[in-house]
């Protein structure tokens, strides 16, 4: 099967710190990927490189099997149209009203007329179970939840064939945690989306990962089904799945295997 | 060697930002003459650069006016010359500082927020979700402001020519005892259309100026709250010696000739 998206030995540094040190990895068409690794370990540069925010110093980014690394922004416009993204904080424009944030890709690029566009906002927002009540609301005036759900709403609202998900949880209380996995899975599956989520929040993934791949240090260094994700023996992703904080996983410089026990401490 | 590092450094740093200043004025030029043009973007950036900027410029030109008509006042009556205060606060007001106080006081109020508004757009990953989006930030975000503020300058110019011209005759006729009727005769007699529209010519230069230094230093502006406090900075003060060295440089290729 060809790869939706395919990652081949990308590199990308800022001054003297490398990255991404040959990041490889494969999304298949419809496969729900989540990228796991510590604050740091190249997730969200690897996330933009793909969306072409970010220009890796080298490798090759295919999306549909057409190379996108050095492809000038008006070069991939139909490649863009195709992407949806849901970021951290929601992103959402603070000058525009909930509805116009929703539909902004259709008023914007495709001209749709204001009426057209409202009904669409409905229609997105009611796939992630908010009520029509807010679309004149400003996005100032909603929860983190709420803000969090209108962005999906946006980053679904022109059915992308791929959506990008950035700590789509972070910041969140577990219940609304629960529903914004929920809410991702449910809008995926009926979009038939290929996904692409980086994360750090084990719940997440176990939600709504069809395959995982664990990033540290600029590379992947394990990746599998959330099976074997549970039943893998390897020491960095048990270390990481597992929240611990001794193992070989160091953390800002500092190797926590070799930093004393909480017992060694007292 | 240390210093010869130092040198070596800010020399690197000048030349880099210099040259990425004029990468972006390309981008933004094109971004101007290329379609799409958000023309309500503009009419909303035009109220609020325009509209908004109008009490500010209004009041900085009256007292303007008011000061140099005292200033020449005084200053002639050392050489019985007193009469000469209605053409020189015409001259003074339309050809420099209706349009260079009218833009450092825009330049203040405008280049700050554009800067703040964008520079926060930008840490809070809004500028990367216009571009996910399908949306050139140079034409959404960039490109009607600088065509607003390019458009509205020479307005404002007009209206601190126009109040700036009231000031010294309000305070000319009041404080003085000028005749009303030959102050204004004097002033309509002295002042030429070239006068007048170098102004204008000098203030959308700065208005360009003003747009451009805002949208810049928020685009770039990084490191959360503060480095937008710091773009915001930035856009005030490199906006504010621009126009002022724009001013000299135009001052002396309009009026060498």
């Amino acid at each position: 099967m060809t790869a939706k998206i395919a990652l081949t030995n990308v590199h990308k540094s800022f001054g003297p710190k490398d990255v991404l040190r040959g990041v490889n990895l494969e999304v298949e068409t419809g496969q729900s990927l989540v990228v796991i690794g510590g604050s740091g370990s190249g997730k969200s540069v690897m996330l933009k490189s793909i969306l072409g925010l970010l220009t890796p110093d080298s490798g090759s980014i295919k999306i549909d099997s057409r190379e996108t690394v050095g492809l000038a922004r008006r070069g991939r416009a139909d490649i863009d149209h195709q992407i949806g993204m849901l970021f951290q904080n929601g992103a959402l424009f603070d000058s525009l009203p909930v509805w116009k944030n929703v539909a902004f890709r259709a008023i914007q690029n495709d001209g749709m007329n204001e009426a057209d566009a409202r009904d669409l906002a409905v229609d997105a927002l009611k796939r992630v179970e908010l009520g029509a009540e807010l679309l004149d609301l400003s996005p100032a005036a909603l929860s983190g939840g709420m803000h969090k759900r209108v962005g999906l709403a946006r980053a679904i609202a022109s059915k992308p064939e791929i959506i990008f998900f950035d700590e789509p949880t972070t910041g969140l209380d577990p219940i609304m945690t629960d529903v914004i996995n929920h809410l991702i899975r449910n809008c995926v599956q009926e979009l038939g989306a290929t996904t692409v989520t980086i994360t750090h929040d084990m719940t997440s993934v176990r939600a709504i990962a069809d395959k995982t791949a664990l990033l540290y240090k600029g590379e992947i260094i394990w990746q599998g089904t959330t099976d074997e994700l549970e039943g893998s023996d390897d020491p960095f992703l048990n270390q990481f799945i597992n929240g611990l904080a001794h193992g070989p996983i160091e953390v800002e410089g500092q190797k926590l295997d070799s930093a004393p026990s909480p017992a060694e401490a007292v | 060697m240390t210093f010869l590092a130092t040198i070596g450094a800010f020399f690197l740093a000048f030349f880099a930002q210099s040259g990425r200043l004029a990468v972006f004025v390309g981008q933004t030029l094109a971004a101007m003459l290329r379609p799409p043009i958000y023309f309500r973007i503009i009419g909303q950036q035009i109220i609020r650069i325009g509209y908004f900027s109008l009490p500010v410029v209004a009041l900085t030109s009256f007292f303007t006016g008011g000061a140099l008509a005292i200033q020449i006042y005084y200053g002639g009556n050392q050489f019985n010359s007193e009469a000469i205060v209605s053409s020189i606060v015409a001259l003074g007001i339309t050809r420099e500082l209706g349009p260079v106080l009218g833009g450092l006081m825009v330049a203040g109020r405008v280049s700050a927020a554009i800067a703040a508004e964008i520079g926060t757009m930008r840490v809070t990953e809004q500028i990367d979700a216009l571009t996910t989006l399908s949306t050139n930030p140079h034409k959404y975000l960039v490109a009607p402001r600088v065509i607003a503020a390019t458009i509205c300058m020479p307005v404002l110019a007009l209206v601190a020519d126009i109040i700036g011209i009231f000031g010294g005759f309000v305070v000319g006729t009041q404080s003085f005892g000028f005749n009303a009727a030959i102050y204004v005769q004097r002033t309509i007699n002295f002042l030429g259309v070239d006068d007048v529209t170098s102004g204008l010519i000098k203030a959308a230069v700065f208005g360009f100026i003003i747009a451009m230094m805002g949208c810049y230093n928020g685009y770039y502006s990084k490191g959360g709250a503060q480095g937008v406090g710091r773009a915001t900075t930035n856009a005030v003060v490199s906006a504010s010696i621009l126009i002022l060295a724009a001013n000299y440089l135009m001052t002396s290729l309009l009026f060498s000739a």
